[in-house]
């Protein structure tokens, strides 16, 4: 299978989540400026400073062309993972419910997180097992995942959260200790936390890996 | 304005003799753009003056060598094809101005610098010094500062994986920000700056010019600075971390097309020493037309845009058949390039402005011909510094001192900074910062691999001990580096260094300055590490006094398999843990004599620097065989913080003897927390360290296990403290006053 | 012939700001009581030819209406 990674001016964790795919498939970089999916089979919208941050994070490169097609991919039901600015580019897309607000800290933070997975039949995390705890890195200064009462009620309602962080692990204030969540349909998903750096024994946990092969393990169902 | 006129040379910080030289070498009265242009070229920060002929000491030759010092960046091969290049770079005067954009612009400049010879960025490193934490502006000053460091480095997407941090009164008024960075590059791909072929074009690249860190310069301004003209001010330069991420994948795009003849990045001085140094190392001249540089405010004057210190922009010499693609290559990463001069074989550099020559100078006048001089060193008869502020009381023990040590600024837990940046970007980093004594990166995996080769870098200055000692001091920092490199299995390949001290026309910081300097000399030599490169910051003091005489050094080394990277931490109860290496523990000057408020000792106790050579070699071949459980380099607060600090880092308490050092007072104080180089507490098996005790001085002081640390002392007398006790005073000392 | 529009955006009542808390905290340190309420947002200026179209710009770019108002001003 193939994934496609997103790459924006100030992009700077495309060529990590393109490693990690790498692991469970193969992996091409797309060009902000290209409207050519190149036919792959998900769509990642990576880490970094996407246009400096200018605005609000995610706000201009939710209009870059290659997002009108990942939009339509989406509505499609193609499978779309979102992560850190990633997560702040689907969320300002309107492919994802909420926004994220500054830290509460207003700092910048780099940490191990613990999360605990809620639901494990989802296209983006059939590889783990529910309650599972994953430990991942997050490293953002505008990670506080916010919706208003109506909202935050019937993404909880809707099962969408999948992620949540551990008890005393949510440093971003983010409310209902939501670390990751994912559209209606099922097929967009978005995370603060960051899983590609947490694929090699290496460099630290393997557990990300698993929201990877999730995603490969789904393509391989649907062929 | 003024009444009796300053000369402008003077007002511009020249002598009257450099004047007159200037004048010698022009045949005339150097105009207003010539003699700003003067003024920064020769001036301390440019040309080195004070510090030139002592820096010819340093060994800048060795078998790892690919790129020593006078370039953009040095370089070191690390196997594989592949160089490391890294230097170390000062932005001391503007942080204590504003510093979060002088650490940031700080940080920006050094990444230039690795990137204009061809290497992509890999990690920063910062070393950190303001005044003590109990002044409301050192609070200000660190929080911004690390503010700025983050900003830039986590922006552009090039990992902090370490650094140091310190407080002493000292640097109250002048506080030091030294910004290290490295980046890796294939061999061939490196680039160096000399601009070459007459008839090539001179391309300027990046953001747009404006009157950024003009300062000085000002003084030349041809219309007055009125109460209205604000806008005119010389500003601080402002960093866009954002604008330097095109910048560097532009850099690096158009190198690996091979579009450049040579790239040279613009910092301090701007266009002048950028043109002046590409021309001077090519052995041409160059036409500049400041009417085609791009700028950023109206009506700036031709020697405003020579001297404009606006971040991030690069030069290059581009063959006139290639600048189309050059431009195009610009304009895909949404930055600004313009032609805007020609290499000549002239040997001059002239500024043209509308087609006519405002300024015609001899490329070597400005570059070579800056007179150098000579120190006049003096050993001070008297102290320089203070006695630092007492913060212990006088019958502090033993039971008490490790918690307050461990809580102390200069030795707590500095996770409050270090998580502030991000440690992970690029996927490289094996060791994260606090899990051992130096980070560690991995190398790309070469095709057939097995093992997976990695680099470790550290860095390590210091003050208060080189105040004691300025040789015997020097040597133990550079010491001190290569102990953390040989902590985590890593052979030191070479070296960059920032001297920052005080005012080196005094004698007594001329002193300071030789001796530390004859002494980085004789340690790099004893340790056959090369200097690739670094910086030089002086004049570091204000009415209150000098700073003390800080030389930071940076290491890099390779280790051949990352999976053996070692560690600081007890990992598994039941381990022994012994002591190695010919240290001698000793109290003058050390982290506990300041906290009790006693004054500098005159002098330090004397190092054998093969001996501890040769335990740092014993100690890294144990790390790669995969023999030692955990290695940690004995530094501030001696062998109990080292073994506290071992502790916590695994989550581990320990039982050590430390019986023969007396039970009480003095001596047994000055065992548990004396300093010195060549100390290392290790842990493992029995077997490994047995093995290791055939090989250099190594002794067998206890055991893994439990949740406190307990030491036994004389007549079965016990010290213990619990590690929750220890924690909890080291998360304490920073959080506390970071907030 | 364009105008010039200033477009002030601010958080929605009720949304946690991080950034009104820091500046409503720093104040009374620095001397100043009686403050409250604070809150922080942005400015943005701009000319434009056709200001009828600026509420457009504030829905689509501008403001993030989810988690933000903007008021119009003409300068």
């Amino acid at each position: 299978m193939r994934f496609g990674v997103l790459r924006f001016p100030g992009t700077c964790d495309e060529v990590d989540a393109q490693l990690a795919c790498e692991r469970v498939g193969e992996a091409v970089i797309l060009w902000h400026g290209d409207r050519d999916l190149q036919g792959v089979d998900a769509i990642v919208v990576p880490g970094g400073f996407s246009y400096g941050d200018y605005l609000r994070v995610g706000a201009i490169a939710r209009f870059a062309p290659i997002m009108e097609s990942v939009i339509a991919f989406a509505r499609e039901g193609g499978p779309v993972l979102g992560i850190c600015n990633g997560f702040q580019v689907l969320c300002e897309a309107g492919l994802l419910p909420g926004a994220l607000l500054p830290n509460r800290t207003l700092r910048f933070v780099c940490r191990q997180v613990d999360l605990t997975v809620e639901h494990a039949d989802t296209i983006f995390t059939n590889a783990c097992e529910e309650g599972e705890r994953l430990s991942i890195p997050a490293k953002h200064t505008t990670g506080c995942w916010y919706a208003p009462p109506a909202l935050r009620e019937q993404v909880e309602e809707g099962g969408q959260v999948l992620l949540r962080y551990a008890p005393g692990a949510n440093f971003n204030g983010s409310v209902g200790d939501v670390a990751g969540v994912r559209n209606e349909a099922g097929n967009v998903f978005g995370l603060m936390p960051h899983p590609e750096h947490a694929v090699d024994p290496l460099t630290g946990s393997v557990d990300g890996l698993k929201l990877f092969q999730s995603i490969a393990n789904h393509v391989g169902a649907h062929v | 304005m003024s009444d009796t006129a300053v000369a402008p040379h003077r007002a511009l910080g020249l002598t009257d003799a450099e004047h007159e030289l200037i004048v010698e070498k022009l045949g005339r009265e150097p105009n207003a753009v010539e003699l700003s242009m003067f003024s920064l070229m020769w001036s301390e920060h440019c040309a080195y003056k004070h510090s030139k002929k002592l820096l010819g000491q340093l060994p800048t030759e060795g078998p790892y060598l690919l790129m020593g010092p006078g370039e953009n960046a040095g370089a070191v091969d690390v196997g594989d094809g592949l160089a490391i290049a890294f230097k170390v770079e000062s932005h001391n005067h503007p942080s204590a101005v504003e510093p979060f954009q002088g650490a940031a612009t700080g940080v920006g400049g050094i990444l230039r610098d690795v990137f204009a010879v061809g290497a992509r960025p890999l990690a920063v490193l910062d070393s950190l010094r303001f005044g003590e934490l109990d002044s409301a502006r050192s609070r200000y000053l660190l929080e911004h500062a690390v503010g700025g460091i983050g900003h830039y480095g986590n922006s552009i997407g090039v990992p902090t994986i370490g650094g140091e941090l310190y407080f002493e009164g000292p640097y109250e008024q002048n506080c030091l920000v030294n910004a290290m960075a490295l980046g890796i590059a294939q061999h061939e791909r490196l680039t160096r700056s000399a601009a070459t072929g007459p008839g090539n074009a001179l391309v300027l690249f990046g953001a747009l010019t404006g009157r950024d860190g003009i300062g000085g310069a000002s003084v030349l301004a041809s219309a007055e600075l009125g109460e209205g003209d604000a806008d005119k001010r010389p500003t601080v330069q402002i960093g866009d971390p954002f604008a330097e991420k095109k910048l560097m994948e532009c850099s690096l795009e158009l190198l690996d097309r091979e579009l450049l003849v040579s790239l040279q990045d613009l910092g301090a001085a701007g266009l002048t020493s950028s043109s002046s140094e590409m021309a001077s190392k090519g052995g041409l001249g160059l036409d500049i037309h400041v009417d085609r540089v791009p700028l950023r405010e109206p009506g700036m004057e031709p020697f405003e845009i020579m001297v404009s210190e606006s971040q991030e922009r690069m030069l290059c010499v581009v063959e006139p058949a290639r600048v189309d693609e050059v431009l195009a290559v610009c304009a895909k990463w949404e930055t600004t390039a313009t032609v805007i001069g020609e290499v000549t074989d002239s040997g001059r550099l002239r500024v043209l402005s509308g087609g006519e020559v405002v300024g015609d100078m001899p490329v070597e006048a400005l570059v070579d011909d800056c007179p150098l001089y000579d120190l006049a060193p003096e050993k001070p008869s008297a102290p320089i510094y203070p006695a630092p502020a007492r913060t212990l009381p006088a019958d502090a023990d033993a039971r008490a001192i490790l918690p307050a040590l461990l809580a102390s600024w200069n030795v707590a837990d500095r996770r409050p900074v270090f998580e502030q940046y991000d440690c992970l970007v690029q996927s490289r980093t094996v060791r994260r910062p606090d899990a051992a004594d130096a980070a560690v990166l991995l190398l790309p995996a070469p095709t057939d691999a097995g093992e997976r080769p990695a680099i470790a870098v550290s860095i390590d200055g210091s003050g208060r001990r080189v105040a004691c000692d300025p040789y015997r001091g020097t040597v133990e920092a550079v010491l001190e580096c290569a102990a953390n490199l040989a902590c985590v299995g890593a052979e030191p390949l070479g070296l960059t260094n920032c001297l920052n001290f005080g005012n080196p026309e005094k004698p007594h910081i001329a002193w300071q300055l030789s001796e530390s300097v004859r002494g980085m000399a004789d340690a790099c030599r004893a340790l056959d590490v090369p200097v690739v490169g670094g910086n030089v910051s002086l004049y570091n003091e204000g009415p209150e006094g000098p700073i003390y005489p800080t030389p930071v050094v940076g290491m890099v080394g390779r280790l051949p398999d990352a999976a053996r990277a070692g560690r600081l931490g007890f990992a598994v109860a039941g381990d022994a843990i012994a002591f190695a290496g010919p240290f001698t523990p000793s109290m003058p000057g050390s982290e506990l004599a300041k906290l009790r408020g006693e004054p500098l000792p005159d002098g330090l106790p004397e190092v054998d620097v093969a001996a501890v050579r040769r335990a740092q070699e014993a100690v890294r071949e144990a790390v790669r065989r995969g023999e030692l459980r955990s290695a940690h380099d004995v530094a501030e607060g001696g062998l109990a913080v080292a073994l506290a600090e071992c502790c916590l880092g695994g989550g581990h308490g320990a039982t050590v003897d430390f019986r023969g050092a007396g039970s009480e007072g003095e001596p047994l104080l000055e065992t548990l927390f004396g300093e010195g180089a060549g100390g290392f507490v290790l842990s493992g098996s029995r077997p490994a360290l047995a093995a290791l005790a055939r090989e250099i001085q190594l002794t067998f002081v206890g055991e893994v296990g439990g949740d406190a640390l307990t030491v036994t002392l004389d007549g079965d007398a016990t010290l213990s403290w619990p590690l929750a006790e220890l924690r909890a005073a080291r998360e304490r000392g920073l959080a506390d006053a970071i907030g | 012939m364009s105008r010039r529009v200033r477009v002030l955006v601010r958080p929605k009542a009720g949304i946690l700001d991080p950034q009104g808390q820091a500046v409503e905290r720093a104040l009374p340190a620095l001397g100043f009581d009686g403050v409250a309420n604070v809150h922080v947002g942005r400015l943005i200026e701009l000319d434009v030819s056709d200001p009828a179209r600026v509420p457009e710009m504030c829905e689509k770019l501008l403001a993030n209406p989810l988690i933000e108002d903007y008021e119009i001003v003409e300068a």
